[in-house]
């Protein structure tokens, strides 16, 4: 007899029938029933309706029938809690049960009720429990006490709990102890700023007595508790490292994984000409050699994380290149996978043997890692110099094959290592010719493309070539477009005589006919150089173009030292920092590496100083987007501040001032060679022209190679096309006049809304100084603006500011940059860099700061209110779908609607308007008149926001619907959303 | 049956899996919480919310949740990347949703899903769901749908106990036995003491504390008694290689494993030591290894848990040279012109160590166009399945004089273009008393009791991920 009759009663009165025989006296048919029941739950139907009869046969000797019916109630007594009470007696009573196992259930079981009514009357027995002369009665309440706390923290802390737990880190059981660090653990995290878990030498030493006799799943969390853990010195980090070592022999992987990380990153500290640095790289590498022979979900998790570990160093695994070769049955996953980590382990030593794995990889059957492996050939060129001439011989080999989507691949790569190795490999050219036609790929098209417009001079039929291109301009994507339009202008600047007409119908192409901002703005630019000044084109157009870097892909530093403080989590896998994952406003603490330090050296642990590693956030690295929002803002200002200028001579000024003066500034500076952004760095929608123009920060050849129209920059351009349709939408005649249109266009004001300056704290309060301030986000950077005045009769100096924990965070980048001392009457004006890395705390309002300013005179303190707007990062798009289902699945009840009143405003200039503050419309949809702008806003930390704004024509009153998982934010985003359309 | 069979077939079907599910149960489960993530989603407090267990079909069988219901509505995020992955294996094993992470693995034909809303390590719950599938197959002696459903109450009761609120309860096989008996038919199959020590009723349920549960040893119970006394080790090796076409190796290495069978009463405590134990490059142990004695003197030694369990793996690195106990010449070729292409393959004995080499199987994923084969077998029997395009030749032992051979022709699809890819040939064989590292057992002594025991050590060679590259 098996379980599978258990699921044969009839559909119809089932319910009925079950509750019959529930309710029978003979304990063999109930505990039966009981079972059906149990059955009917694992397959999902419902059977919460038998709840009271199921809860009657809880009162029994049987262990078995106990179990089951606990078991019942943990899935239904959430929907039916005035039934679950009926159950307490029991529990209270189990909990008395001479058996050792029957009470440790019954506290267990109570624990996971998750109904209010309930756990005050678990308080009791859990009180006992905790001091049962059984330690596994022990052990299982200090669990208990946290799920309450999940439950009611209050009451938890009111017990007095929390202290029982905090003494048993010290009870003669291991398992006890292992199991109370573990509840305050989590306890502790929903608290970040409780102390529960404070991490002192003593804890650690027991932590590391208990990692040693618990088990599995128990090291796995007390490693990762250590991994929190900031040694004072390296004689610290190495004792604790070596302790930890032995767990690199566990057959659990998760174990392995988890120590992994401990050693990562306590290895920091290690002065690197230590033995016992040497030694503890070598432990490293043979246990994560062994996680790539486990099953193939372990070595996916595995293999990501190494992925990290070799960029982080990579001296590990470098004799380790073998063991990613893939076998033919490996899931693709893991293929892929292996795939990325050899080209990062390749080097001269070892790439005969790579290239010949690559190859063999080429003719594998599945499309995706076939193509994955062409481009891995490319990197492999662009990496290890010595190896690019095989790399391309390569390359060609596959070419020959003439399998459709390898050709497309190696021209792509192709490309690039012509990028790399200028005028090395040209002699190519004609065998890529031949292959002209059967590329239908946009990237490989306009990787073509780019090659023929840039070795134009070498390729005698160029302008055919092009010219076939260009029949169906229209048809081809933005990007292939873009390159053609460079391609062509270079082909002229090169052979000017044949090509003139060629030139001239591509300029035509895109800045008549075509409807994409980005291809009309460079069309015009061209067309503007090429008719004023065509040596200063041929400079800017033909500039040279800065090499690639070798390694295209690699994860930004600061990143990497995060990550690498989560190996083995989601984090690790996803390679996205943590806040990434996070909604809602718990505790958010970035991670970073500790610094090496001196052993004589103590340093404290504040995230400020410790160790030169935890500067505020990443340098942002200008997107390309900026760059040519920085030019056109610049530059176009001065005619349209001027009023319109007289068409003829005022375009001709426009012309000059467009890029003549640019250009002497532009070339004139050539002593850096600009670095290029790798290509895949942090996803950053390209950013709006700031509302007051900013220095030129942008690099000079940059510039060049951008117009240029290299393929990786073209992808810089082709980004969402900002906020200048509305001005373009007028029909364009043509020519040079339309430059002004542009201006004008560019000239809207754009950028994140900023509020004026407000008196944060008056002279009169202050001995004299006196603060305005305001908050503003420029380029990705939240800063804070203020103007320090000195009205009183001394000289103040040795300025510093500090904040109160605050709702997200927020918290000084840098100090405070008074650098001279501030006379009498004298004002200066400070911008001061901040991150949302510091300690949090729920603030009424949520917006407010509390600040602390001190001088040489005193500390005085303010509080001001920042707007929310400038919280929301410019990724804060969110996918359409993504969109869709979280709206239906955040509950109704999150949801707040306001009213914005006296908005004149179309929908279109409203989305553009609120777009410069990163709220982003993701999709508009229009029903009787009235516009329906859906807009997605994330905040810096991970909070998502959705809203909905109707806008309906004539009518200067809006209407915005917000839904969040954190409703509390709405107010402050519905105040952002009225002071940036209103301003 | 006696003992020694016994302990072949749970080796036989141990050995069956790979490396990762070896590390099955290795001490009892205290009751765990998440100790360190500093940041999740919402609430706190469960590592695995839910686990769904879903066919290769792509229907759901059994849920369980361990906290609130979750509906199954969203296993559908799962359901669709596996319509797109085609083979069930590609179906990436961490996927992101809205709102959750799922986190599956496929073993049996079974995909293993779980749900998990905060931060967790996924090795952890990787790890925790192969366990789930060794419980499973512990139990009821296979993990497939049908098993699964003949038994469901027990296989809740199991979750029930593997899992407390979402965290790793007890998941060790001796423990989990002491409190959820096996199902009645295999408990007269197994027929081991300890069942019927302890599960004397008719209670599914022991009413017990399982004995190791708090002690310094968790993993072996007390007042342990056998009449005959003894201690069987089988050492294991397989072999994962990479041959190119010209049968050079492009990569070979030893995945190693002692599995470990003690029936000895009382407290025995064991020393093991190898004749040349700097061979191995990695090893992980069972938790009793005192690992300190490994470090400075390397031996093995331990107090073992009762019954059957994995001593060590080990891991001897491509650094070495691996010997490679077969060649295989091959030409698998297809004809430009025409739909016919040419197979020809041989095997023969190369680094054998004058052992017999036993098993031998080659399969073969053909490429799609080939739509039949006209082949003849030296030795054995070849099959070719039409829909899957896997041609499998089961040679048997291998015979050193006469290196058997299949030959014949391929047909492909007419009018198909040739095809681009080499099909890999996959090796399977057996070398019996050999472990091809030339890893061996100088000796075994036993301290703490007074009894002498039968001892026995056994080796064997197998094949792993052996792929040749045509």
């Amino acid at each position: 007899m098996t379980d599978s009759k258990y699921f044969t009663t009839t559909k119809k009165g089932e319910i009925f029938e079950l509750k019959a025989e529930l309710n029978s006296d003979k304990k063999e048919k109930k505990k039966e029933a009981v079972k059906k029941v149990i059955a009917s739950m694992t397959v999902g139907k419902d059977v919460s309706a038998l709840f009271p009869d199921v809860v009657n046969c809880m009162q029994t000797d049987n262990l078995e029938l106990k179990k089951l019916v606990y078991l019942y109630l943990m899935n239904y007594a959430k929907s039916q809690p005035d039934m679950a009470i009926m159950a307490v007696n029991t529990f209270v009573k189990d909990c008395e049960d001479p058996n050792p196992l029957i009470r440790a259930l019954a506290v267990r079981t109570m624990g996971c009720i998750r109904v209010d009514k309930i756990t005050e009357y678990l308080c009791e027995p859990l009180r006992k429990c905790l001091k049962d002369e059984d330690p596994y009665v022990r052990k299982t309440a200090a669990v208990c006490v946290a799920k309450l706390h999940d439950i009611n923290a209050q009451l938890v802390e009111d017990q007095g709990f929390l202290d029982t737990l905090k003494d048993l880190i010290s009870d003669s059981n291991p398992m006890v102890v292992a199991n109370a660090v573990a509840a305050l653990s989590e306890i502790a995290e929903s608290h970040p700023n409780s102390n529960l878990m404070d991490l002192n030498p003593q804890t650690i030493n027991k932590l590391l007595t208990a990692l040693n006799e618990c088990t599995e799943w128990g090291q796995i969390f007390i490693l990762d508790c250590l991994a929190n853990y900031t040694p004072r010195d390296d004689r610290e980090s190495q004792s604790i490292c070596e302790r930890v070592t032995p767990r690199l022999s566990h057959a659990n992987s998760a174990v392995v994984l988890s120590a992994v990380k401990v050693l990562m990153k306590f290895m920091e500290m290690l002065p690197k000409d230590l033995d016992y640095y040497g030694t503890l790289l070598k432990k490293l590498a043979p246990p994560l050699v062994t996680l790539l022979s486990a099953e193939p979900e372990l070595q996916y998790v595995a293999l990501r994380n190494i992925n990290l570990i070799v960029q982080r160093r990579p001296e590990i695994l470098k004799h380790e290149m073998k063991v990613f070769f893939v076998k033919y049955n490996d899931p693709i996953y893991v293929k892929l996978e292996k795939l990325d980590i050899m080209i990062r382990l390749a080097s001269q030593a070892n790439i005969a043997q790579v290239l010949a794995e690559l190859k063999e990889y080429a003719t594998e059957v599945d499309v995706d890692f076939v193509r994955k492996a062409v481009r891995a050939i490319g990197r492999c060129a662009i990496k290890v110099e010595q190896s690019a001439e095989r790399c391309v011989s390569t390359l060609l080999d596959l070419i020959q094959t003439k399998v459709n989507y390898v050709v497309q691949e190696a021209i792509v790569v192709i490309k690039d290592i012509f990028r790399k190795y200028p005028n090395k490999y040209e002699s190519v050219i004609a065998t890529l010719c031949e292959n002209l036609d059967s590329l239908d790929e946009p990237e490989a098209r306009a990787a073509m493309i780019w090659i023929v417009g840039e070795y134009a001079e070498r390729i005698d039929n160029a302008d055919e070539l092009l010219e076939s291109f260009l029949e169906g301009f229209h048809d081809e994507s933005t990007q292939v477009q873009l390159q053609l339009l460079t391609a062509i202008v270079k082909l002229f600047l090169k052979k000017p005589t044949e090509t003139q007409e060629l030139v001239q119908q591509v300029l035509s192409l895109a800045t008549q006919d075509s409807d994409n901002p980005d291809l009309r703005d460079r069309g015009y630019i061209y067309w503007r150089l090429l008719s004023t000044d065509p040596v200063a084109a041929k400079e800017v157009v033909l500039a040279e173009k800065p090499l690639i870097s070798e390694e295209t892909d690699l994860i930004e530093p600061t990143l990497l030292e995060e990550l690498i403080c989560h190996i083995g989590t989601l984090a690790s896998v996803y390679h996205k920092p943590p806040s990434a994952f996070v909604e809602g406003s718990r505790g958010v603490q970035h991670k970073r590496l500790p610094g090496s330090a001196g052993s004589g050296e103590s340093e404290s642990p504040d995230a400020g100083s410790a160790g030169g590693v935890s500067e505020a956030p990443p340098a942002v690295i200008p997107s390309q987007g900026d760059l040519l929002g920085d030019l056109l803002n610049l530059d176009l200002t001065p005619p349209t501040a001027t009023g319109p200028p007289p068409p003829s001579s005022g375009m001709q000024m426009g012309a000059m001032d467009l890029l003549g003066g640019g250009l002497d500034s532009l070339m004139g500076d050539e002593s850096e060679p600009p670095h290029i952004p790798p290509r895949t760095h942090t996803p950053q929608s390209p950013q709006l022209p700031h509302q007051s123009p900013s220095p030129p920060d942008y690099s000079p050849t940059e510039l060049g190679g951008d117009l240029g129209g290299s393929p990786a920059m073209g992808s810089g351009f082709g980004g969402p096309p900002a906020a200048m349709p509305a001005s373009f939408s007028a029909p364009v005649s043509g020519g040079l006049d339309d430059l002004f249109d542009l201006g004008g266009g560019v000239g809207m004001p754009m950028g994140a809304y900023s509020p004026p300056k407000t008196i944060w704290l008056p002279a009169m309060k202050a001995k004299g100084l006196e603060i305005l301030g305001t908050f503003a986000r420029r380029a990705g950077v939240i800063q804070m603006e203020m103007t320090l005045t000195n009205k009183a009769m001394s000289v103040m100096s040795d300025f510093a500011i500090q904040f109160n924990r605050n709702s997200f965070g927020l918290a000084p980048a840098g100090p405070l940059q008074v650098l001279t001392p501030l006379s009498p009457n004298q004002s200066i004006e400070v911008a001061l860099p901040l991150n949302t890395v510091g300690p949090i705390m729920k603030m009424e309002p949520l917006n407010n700061l509390q600040v602390a300013v001190k001088n040489n005179i005193d500390v005085f303190y303010f509080s001001c209110q920042y707007p929310i707007s400038m919280l929301f990062v410019e990724d804060g798009t969110m996918d359409r779908q993504v969109f869709l289902a979280t709206w239906k699945d955040i509950p109704n009840d999150n949801e707040a609607q306001f009213q914005i009143k006296d908005c004149h405003l179309n929908s279109d200039a409203a989305s553009n308007k609120l777009q410069g503050s990163n709220i982003f419309t993701i999709a508009k949809r229009t029903v009787e008149g009235q516009d329906m702008l859906y807009q997605s806003i994330k905040l810096t930390n991970g909070i998502w926001v959705l809203a909905e704004l109707k806008v309906q024509a004539g009518n200067p009153n809006f209407m915005v619907s917000l839904k969040c998982r954190a409703p509390e934010v709405s107010q402050c985003v519905f105040q952002s959303y009225e002071a940036v359309l209103k301003n | 049956m006696s003992t020694k069979r016994n302990f072949i077939d749970l080796q036989r079907h141990l050995k069956d899996r790979t490396r990762g599910a070896f590390s099955a149960a290795h001490t009892l489960l205290p009751y765990w919480h998440r100790v360190t993530h500093q940041w999740q989603l919402e609430s706190a407090a469960e590592m695995i919310h839910s686990l769904f267990l879903i066919n290769h079909t792509g229907d759901i069988f059994l849920e369980k949740h361990w906290k609130s219901v979750i509906s199954r509505g969203v296993c559908d995020y799962f359901l669709e990347v596996k319509e797109k992955a085609v083979e069930p294996e590609n179906v990436p094993p961490v996927l992101q949703t809205p709102h959750h992470y799922l986190i599956s693995i496929y073993r049996d034909k079974l995909f293993f899903l779980s749900v998990i809303q905060t931060e967790v390590p996924p090795l952890f719950v990787i790890e925790f769901l192969h366990r789930v599938a060794d419980t499973f197959q512990d139990y009821f002696g296979e993990c497939s749908e049908s098993i699964i459903k003949d038994n469901v109450v027990t296989v809740y009761e199991l979750l029930e106990e593997m899992l407390d609120n979402g965290f790793p309860l007890a998941t060790e096989s001796n423990i989990l036995k002491e409190m959820i008996k096996p199902p009645t038919i295999l408990r007269s199959v197994v027929n081991t003491l300890t069942v019927l020590l302890f599960f004397p009723g008719s209670s599914n349920v022991g009413d017990k504390l399982p004995t190791g549960q708090l002690s310094n040893i968790p993993w072996r119970r007390a007042a342990v008694k056998y009449t005959n006394n003894e201690a069987y080790f089988d050492v294991i090796e397989e072999i994962d290689a990479i041959l190119d076409k010209s049968g050079m190796t492009v990569f070979a290495e030893i995945q190693g494993v002692i599995e470990a069978c003690t029936r000895l009463s009382g407290m025995p405590d064991l020393t093991l030591s190898f004749m040349n134990p700097r061979l191995l490059d990695d090893v992980s142990f069972h938790p009793c290894v005192r690992f300190k004695r490994w470090e400075s003197e390397r031996v093995l030694s331990f107090i073992p848990p009762d019954g059957n369990f994995t001593l060590m793996t080990y891991h001897v690195s491509s650094q070495n040279l691996v010997a490679i106990p077969v060649y295989v010449k091959q030409n698998i070729s297809f004809f430009e012109t025409g739909s016919c292409g040419r197979l020809d393959i041989t095997i023969g004995p190369k680094q054998t160590m004058g052992k017999m080499v036993e098993g031998l199987m080659v399969t073969v994923h053909m490429p799609k166009a080939v739509l039949s084969v006209n082949l003849t077998a030296s030795q054995g029997n070849y099959t070719y399945d039409l829909a899957t395009k896997v041609l499998v030749w089961d040679i048997g032992k291998l015979n050193p004089q006469k290196p058997p051979n299949l030959r014949g022709t391929l047909s492909v699809q007419s009018g198909a273009p040739r095809p681009e890819e080499n099909p890999a040939l996959d090796i399977k064989l057996k070398i019996q008393q050999l472990a091809i590292s030339g890893l061996k057992v100088n000796r075994l002594d036993m301290y703490g009791e007074k009894y002498k025991p039968f001892k026995g050590v056994k080796y064997m060679t197998k094949a792993g991920k052996f792929q040749v590259r045509t």
